[in-house]
């Protein structure tokens, strides 16, 4: 095994969900090879975790044509596809000197081209009993 | 995040694989050798995404299989440094609070990356995130299976194969050889291929409430 280039494209948390899906869908007699099966399995699991399930290949190309003018990274933005931030603190965290970079106004944009162009919604019944254990 | 690399190696067909297209077959015997391994200073690899090149398959004599050389490129997990993730905590020491993110477990969180104060509860064997308000310390308790976001900081990879003398033949241990092949497993085992160490996402306070079931009362 000879590595040639360790790392030739980033590929988004939705791009390996799809390609994991592929593999879960091969039944157990096609798919014998339980390191695969394994892997695809907790990781999709993770994955499905994430917002990436909310995702559609139309909504992440208006994601991304709509972050073009606030001059972030490829690594940023992929990031923010990844997490699909809701909180402005998120988006600090996630943006490399963000303070100085980005104005308040702009932070809001960014949340809210995020909030338009991905919705996601919103389990009431969960955020309601998170709620309840922390008082 | 996820990432391609870009690899190449002979494959080796067996015979009993002939019937499948060759493609498939060398998907097949790739994706049995790399799904959920971690490969040293690549990462962990998830399965083959396409195949690039394929070169001339030959036999060598004295083996009923085919070799074919393919360049190809994988699905590997590889955070990039400063990443933010989120995942969940699988346990607690001294050394640190361990986190999982079900198909990736070798994370852990030293003590002096946590929260500042944060202090280890001998008692419940978790950390505490002795959180101050205007109102007294509140103790900010750090459950295993709850949810916490993080921050890679650094990776390291060990490099865990069999010991190679420079002859290219493994080298053998004290005990007896028959011996030796388990207690090789062992210490290879035993050793971390891939660690991520990471810190708490330290300035998102928000986050960390979801993270951690919160103790107000009775003390």
């Amino acid at each position: 095994m000879e590595v040639v280039k360790d790392n030739c494209a980033y590929l988004s948390n939705y791009e390996v969900l799809q390609l994991l899906k592929e593999v879960n869908t091969l039944d157990s007699k096609q798919n014998r090879q339980v390191n695969l099966r394994t892997v695809a399995y907790e990781a999709s699991k993770y994955l499905e975790g994430t917002p990436c399930i909310h995702q559609s290949k139309e909504q992440i190309q208006k994601l991304m044509q709509a972050l073009v003018p606030y001059n972030l990274t490829k690594i940023e933005k992929l990031q923010i596809l990844n997490s699909c931030p809701t909180t402005p603190v998120e988006i600090q965290l996630i943006v490399e000197d963000a303070e100085e970079r980005l104005t308040e106004e702009q932070v809001n944009g960014i949340l809210k081209i995020i909030a338009d162009s991905i919705p996601i919604p919103r389990p009431t019944g969960e955020s309601e009993s998170d709620g309840g254990a922390s008082n | 995040m996820f990432v391609l690399a870009e690899m190449k190696h002979a494959v080796r067909i067996p015979p009993w694989n002939f019937n499948l297209k060759l493609t498939e077959a060398v998907v097949k015997e790739l994706n049995k050798k790399l799904a959920n391994t971690v490969m040293l200073n690549v990462g962990l690899c998830i399965m083959v995404f396409d195949i690039m090149k394929m070169e001339e398959s030959y036999i060598i004599p004295g083996d009923g299989a085919s070799h074919t050389k393919v360049h190809f490129r994988c699905v590997v997990f590889r955070p990039t440094i400063e990443e933010i993730l989120v995942g969940k905590i699988k346990s607690s020491s001294r050394e640190g609070v361990h986190v999982t993110l079900g198909f990736f477990d070798d994370i852990v969180i030293p003590p002096e990356s946590l929260q500042h104060p944060s202090r280890f509860d001998e008692g419940e064997q978790l950390w505490v995130w002795e959180y101050e308000t205007e109102d007294g310390k509140h103790d900010l308790f750090m459950d295993s299976g709850e949810e916490i976001r993080f921050r890679v900081t650094a990776e390291t990879f060990t490099d865990t194969s069999p010991m190679m003398s420079p002859g290219g033949i493994p080298l053998k241990n004290d005990a007896a050889s028959s011996s030796g092949a388990t207690s090789d497993n062992e210490t290879s085992k035993s050793m971390i291929p891939y660690l991520l160490t990471m810190e708490k996402a330290h300035n998102a306070v928000v986050f960390l409430m979801t993270g951690i079931h919160m103790d107000t009362g009775n003390d």
